[in-house]
């Protein structure tokens, strides 16, 4: 029988990774968009379950809102990605340094 | 049967984020977020999360994942300069990842010895329980009604600005600017000259 501990494991591996992508693919941010949506997926992963093992809906409802925002964040950032690279020609992040921040 | 099922879909999970990380060519990687989109909504299905997953399926699979594989093939990037460094940061992000992931499962097994988690108790709902997507429509529209109002104002302010962002005017379009047409008065326009017989008029 599969118990919570299984997918609190299986999310906790699969934001691990996505941590991992963000540190190692920190000039291409394609990937760490990529990264960010696997960050968010495991989060999911374990509203659902905690949601489902303990019987309390909640969990499902706070999963679609996190659905909504991944969403906005995605089109927001590759919008912004667009832009920048319509500009500089290159998607680098590690030299963006437009707002001399 | 179920657990195979779990482990069938966790592991395939697991493996298409990995290759989804370390892919070398960005439209792989897309393709594998794909992947473990799908069967991550496999694993809601198993513990009776239909609507949820047929959500990631819909939204991620469909628009998301779609947007980034727009995004990747319209830009003409050089990929390969950007994975410079890959390689020089691999041996410290595994470690840090490895001791991450280890403290994380140690916690969640002291959770789980600590008897707090002893309220794990049936998967999918009782018999004669109303489904998923109707107990979900209940609270949704009845107690978070107010945060799925917000919900919907945030795509609109997503999508708002999406637009806003990479909307530019091209210069060198000729557009029908109907505002000048109708201010344009015949005074403006039109003049009377009385040339002499065998010359032209100068425009």
């Amino acid at each position: 029988m599969i118990g919570i501990e299984h997918y609190l494991v299986v999310s906790s591996i699969l934001f691990v990774m996505g941590m991992l992508g963000i540190f190692l693919n920190r000039k291409n941010i394609i990937i760490i968009l990529m990264a960010i949506e696997l960050i968010l997926l495991a989060v999911n992963l374990n509203f659902v379950a905690f949601s489902a093992f303990l019987g309390d809906m909640t969990g499902q409802v706070f999963a679609m809102f996190i659905l909504t925002v991944a969403a906005g964040e995605a089109a927001i950032g590759l919008a912004i990605l667009v832009i920048y690279f319509r500009q500089r020609g290159t998607i680098a992040v590690d030299d963006v340094n437009r707002m001399k921040g | 049967m179920q657990i195979f099922a779990f482990y069938l879909f966790a592991s395939v999970v697991l493996a298409s984020g990995a290759f989804c990380i370390f892919a070398r060519n960005p439209v792989h990687s897309v393709l594998w977020l794909i992947l473990a989109f799908f069967n991550a909504a496999g694993l809601m299905v198993l513990i009776g999360a239909e609507f949820i997953a047929a959500l990631l399926v819909i939204v991620y699979v469909g628009a998301v994942a779609v947007l980034f594989l727009f995004v990747v093939m319209m830009l003409d990037i050089d990929f390969a300069e950007l994975r410079a460094g890959f390689m020089k940061h691999l041996p410290l992000g595994l470690l840090l990842a490895l001791v991450l992931v280890v403290e994380i499962i140690f916690g969640v097994g002291a959770w789980q010895s600590s008897g707090m988690g002893e309220a794990t108790a049936a998967v999918g709902p009782p018999a004669g329980a109303p489904s998923n997507i109707e107990q979900l429509g209940a609270l949704l529209y009845t107690k978070y009604v107010f945060l799925f109002e917000a919900a919907g104002l945030i795509l609109l302010v997503a999508m708002v600005g999406a637009i806003v962002l990479t909307h530019r005017t091209r210069g060198g379009v000729r557009k029908q600017n109907i505002a000048d047409q109708v201010a344009r008065r015949p005074e403006d326009a039109t003049r009377n000259t009385q040339p002499e017989v065998g010359k032209g008029v100068e425009l």
